[in-house]
């Protein structure tokens, strides 16, 4: 098939182009970049090293990132999973009102992150928002929750949540929905009680979903700021500030941009070890199904 | 591709050139953001337009470039394309960055005559000393605000006080807000005293504090800060005590945009905020306000803020010699009083407060002068080289101490070798 | 689940309690910002269940900023996305399916990275890139990164290669050429799976916010979420209502098509998600 193989080519070339322009080159460029200082005024860019890595080494604000995100993953994935399984069970039986459940449920994944932000900063408004009403009357004190450092991130954790399970519970119903009958009926002829058919037959059938999930979920950890920027800018004093979001105050309004493509760099590390994990991970879990 | 590119350029010189020659006509752009609510882009365009019927050879083509931030980043984008802007509105803390970006040039070099220099010191001089640097006049203002106190005058009435008479003092202000803060039977605060928003962009309000106290936050080279001086740890120690040791002012950080909504609300009987928000209160407010001078320390003091026309470096001779026609023309007291008028911006320069329609306004709304009169003891914002990068560490060191992360003092340290450490290259 | 491993009794009624605690808490905050979009401007801090109801804050924020733009630059991206998704994504997965060729399994490796590095992260060099480009503060500048999609390809990939080989080599005796094959045999079977990644690109690109907010500065090129964080930024603070109200605006197209096919959504998603 000579000929197919150049159709096949072909066939892939426009989509492979834009793929290089807008994904591989600029993976390399930011690392290229990350070695040469900022163009300013008419000095043009120059060969640092590892002068912009170590800049990073003395940033504060970086680590701060670095620390926030890693506790807003921690925060936002094992809850968003374990809600979304719940949801999803929820959703399947025959409860009562499930079709209101799931639209519940569902509807926050169709919004804008940033309409989402905006909602939720009203909610969390001190003195008389949604949240502040309902701790008043059940009789605690006002607090400044995006004001505070000890709460700020807790509550973009919460948002992301908010906005995050109910596209995670959509994965888990899929898969929920394709498990055979035949296995829950062997399972209540050899009298297996509830507990022990979800815990050993259910959750394992939902392994590879899990990682899927986990995956994205990830991947969300590092790609979501918009209700950063929206609701706290990072702040207060670098509480709320994440990777993505330094890069961007970095690259966009300090106009550093090879500290910004060094930052870059360190994104892509972090997502890179976390493929690497899901690879080696996927490779023992699920050959076990 | 680059000849091709020059051969373009050339082509298109040549057509203007011959544009000039047979219409004598120079095409400016004008870039503007707009902070502030209203039709805007409607009285900019008519402004634009009757500044064409009076000068014919000039065609002003305004482009509203969303926000300040927007602004700046399209203005230097474009700069660093080699398609920059005539003439632009931005932020007068971006001078320095414009500067360093070689983008801009200064306005006396393009405008001698005698004539020029008196009008470039018709200005208050509080709007120029974030205007000039190293003897030169980079920008003129145009759009330029300054931080006041609004007050409640029924809560003031309520709790005993004086509803006429604002706090004129530091001390003042805190008896003032303990009287005004309300709490509820288990001791649970319903209505605070005093509010100074902190997000953002704190080291503004800040500045409301420092200056009073008797210090400034940088030098006029803008290549050094003086974050850890004794008056300004002073300052920081004040504001957190309003929250931490007084209880008059929610601790930890105050969200900037919802602080109109809360003084509206009676969440707050007092406010500090912009001159730019005059028209907003006075439109939403359902009570008796006033409006005062930010307390004094040491002395009186704000900063200023705003916007002022910059003219970019890279436009041809005659495109700048019109930009500053333009710039002229707008600032003329006329047109600035009506734009102070319409925006609730402070009108620029003291003729325009003399212009008859400017005194009838402030016989029918007192309150409008108040940023003018503070003008005499105000002080330049915070402005440096690598602006953005030295406001932050002042601003992460300020959150820091409000939401008790570190002791002001330490704070301020932090913050000030933050900033040496950034503006070590400028210091030559 | 089969209705043998339903909860029973008082274990059933505890998790319905909790499942339906948990919806209430998850449709609370939109209901509130619902609620005070609904209502003038007092009621934002105070509520009160007989408040009047009104549609003013919604025509107060549709003239305080040019909405309407916004909308059409949003469509007019989602559109131009979409549509050029489909076209590179089919042909680069029908290559993938179908194709022999030297390099295919090292290329689809290359695809894959981008599921994974997506473009949201690369922010300061793709915008070096458009800048060269020269043209940043445009919709194809919004959209050019995001086209050539390592998930639509993946997805369609998967979807090609279970069409059986009989039918594409039935078409080929009767004549038909690669592209013939493509469009009666191939996309018309994977129908369902064009409408799952549609509403996926869609409600993606009409919510994406971060790299609209930094390659556009104009009207001209905004999308309606970034229009909406301009419309709520400005310097004299928020009034609840009227940020609501351009809020639920922004997001009433999917809102309003996500309530009306709920099972179509829903379905969609759980489609592009099966792999």
């Amino acid at each position: 098939m000579r000929n197919g193989a150049v159709t096949g080519w072909l066939l892939l070339l426009p989509a492979a182009a834009l793929l290089v322009l807008f994904t591989h080159w600029p993976i390399v460029g930011s690392v290229w970049d990350s070695f040469y200082s900022t163009p300013k005024g008419s000095r043009p860019p120059v060969f640092i090293g590892l002068d912009n890595y170590q800049a990073m080494v003395a940033d504060e604000v970086f680590w701060k990132s670095l620390w926030n995100n890693l506790w807003f993953a921690l925060g936002t994935i094992p809850v968003s999973i374990a809600l979304a399984l719940a949801m999803a069970l929820w959703v399947n039986s025959t409860m009562r009102g499930r079709t209101w459940l799931r639209m519940a449920f569902f509807t926050p994944t169709v919004l804008p992150m940033i309409a989402v932000a905006n909602i939720w900063l009203f909610f969390y408004t001190p003195q008389y928002g949604l949240l502040e009403k309902l701790t008043t009357a059940l009789g605690f004190g006002t607090h400044n929750w995006l004001g505070s450092e000890s709460t700020a991130l807790a509550c973009v954790i919460v948002v992301a949540i908010w906005k995050e399970a109910g596209f995670f519970m959509i994965f888990y119903l899929a898969a929920l929905q394709s498990i055979p009958p035949s296995l829950s009926e062997a399972a209540a002829l050899e009298g297996a009680s509830r507990g022990y058919y979800l815990r050993r037959i259910v959750l394992p059938l939902l392994m590879p979903t899990t990682l899927f999930i986990l995956v994205n979920a990830v991947i969300n950890a590092v790609r979501m700021v918009d209700h950063i920027i929206v609701m706290t800018k990072g702040g207060p004093n670098n509480a709320t500030s994440l990777l993505l979001f330094h890069v961007y105050q970095v690259g966009f309004s300090f106009w550093d941009t090879g500290y910004a493509a060094a930052l870059t760099v360190v994104l892509l590390v972090v997502l890179a070890v976390a493929a690497l994990g899901q690879f080696v991970f996927l490779d023992k879990k699920v050959h076990y199904q | 591709m680059k000849a091709l590119q020059r051969a373009w350029r050339m082509i298109a010189a040549g057509f203007a050139c011959f544009a000039a020659s047979a219409l004598a006509q120079t095409e400016i752009s004008f870039y503007y953001p707009i902070a502030v609510g209203g039709p805007i882009t409607k009285t900019i365009d008519q402004m634009a337009a009757d500044f064409e019927k009076e000068n014919p050879g000039i065609k002003v083509k305004p482009v509203y470039s969303g926000t300040y931030q927007e602004t700046i980043v399209k203005a230097l984008t474009a700069h660093k394309a080699g398609t920059p802007p005539t003439t632009a509105i931005l932020l007068s803390t971006d001078m320095y960055t414009l500067i360093d970006e070689d983008a801009i040039v200064a306005f006396d070099d393009v405008a001698r005559g005698a004539d020029d220099k008196k009008w470039m010191e018709s200005f208050y001089p509080a709007f120029m000393a974030n205007s000039r640097t190293g003897g030169k006049t980079w920008g003129i203002p145009f759009q330029r605000s300054t931080i006041v106190l609004y007050w409640n005058k029924e809560l003031f009435k309520e709790a005993g006080l004086d509803p006429n008479k604002a706090p004129a003092t530091w001390a003042e202000m805190v008896s003032t807000a303990q009287k005004l803060t309300q709490r509820d039977a288990s001791g649970n605060v319903t209505r605070w005293g005093v509010q100074i928003p902190s997000s953002g962009f704190p080291y503004w309000l800040f500045q409301g504090l420092t200056t009073p106290n008797g210090v400034e936050l940088m030098n006029a080279a803008g290549n050094e800060t003086y974050f850890d001086r004794k008056e300004v740890v002073e300052a920081l120690q004040y504001w957190v005590d309003l929250g931490r040791k007084h209880r008059v002012m929610a601790p930890g950080v105050i969200e900037w945009g919802t602080t109109p909504k809360d003084f509206f609300e009676r969440k707050t009987a007092m406010m500090w905020t912009t001159t730019g928000n005059l028209t907003n209160v006075k439109n939403n407010a359902k009570f008796d306000f006033g409006v005062a001078m930010l307390p004094a320390s040491k002395r009186r003091g704000s900063p200023t803020g705003g916007g002022n026309f910059y003219v970019f470096k890279k436009a041809t001779k005659a495109q700048q010699e019109a930009a500053v026609k333009f710039a002229r023309w707008m600032t003329q007291p006329e047109r600035a009083a009506q734009w102070g008028m319409d925006t609730g911006y402070v009108a620029v320069s003291p003729a325009a407060w003399e212009t008859a329609r400017m005194k009838e306004y402030v016989k029918g709304f007192p309150v409008a002068s108040v940023a003018r009169d503070q003008l005499q003891f105000s002080v330049a914002e915070l402005s440096t080289h690598e602006n953005q990068r030295v406001t932050k560490a002042l601003n992460d060191g300020l959150q820091a101490a409000l939401t008790g992360a570190k002791s002001p003092e330490q704070a301020m340290k932090d913050a000030q070798a933050e900033a040496a450490r950034i503006l070590k290259p400028y210091k030559k | 689940m089969s209705a043998l491993y339903e909860p029973r009794g008082a274990w059933r009624t505890l998790e319905t309690t909790a499942a339906w605690l948990l919806g209430a808490f998850w449709i609370l905050p939109l209901v509130y910002a619902a609620w005070t979009a609904f209502h003038p401007s007092e009621y934002s801090a105070r509520f009160d269940l007989f408040a009047p109801w009104t549609l003013e804050n919604f025509n107060r924020a549709w003239e305080a900023a040019p909405f309407a733009r916004y909308f059409l630059n949003s469509f007019l991206l989602v559109t131009m996305v979409l549509a050029g998704q489909l076209v590179l994504c089919t042909l680069a997965a029908y290559a993938f399916a179908r194709f022999e060729f030297p390099g295919r399994e090292v290329a689809f490796l290359l695809v894959l990275v981008q599921l994974m590095i997506l473009p949201d992260v690369l922010i300061v060099e793709n915008y070096r890139t458009l800048s060269k480009l020269g043209i940043l503060d445009s919709i194809p500048a919004i959209g050019l990164p995001y086209i050539a999609s390592a998930f639509g390809i993946f997805l369609l990939r998967q979807t090609f290669k279970t069409v059986p080989r009989e039918l594409d080599e039935a078409a080929r005796v009767e004549g038909a050429g690669w592209f013939t094959v493509l469009m009666r045999v191939y996309v018309p079977l994977a129908k369902p799976v064009y409408l799952a990644y549609g509403l996926v690109s869609v409600s993606y690109h009409w919510n994406n916010f971060l790299w609209p907010l930094i390659v556009t500065n104009s009207v001209h090129s905004r999308p309606v979420t970034v229009g909406l964080q301009v419309f709520s930024s400005g310097d004299q603070g928020i009034d609840w209502s009227i940020i609501t109200a351009a809020t639920l605006m922004s997001s009433a197209p999917l809102l309003i098509a996500f309530l009306l096919f709920q099972r179509q959504f829903v379905q969609s998603f759980m489609r592009a998600g099966i792999r």
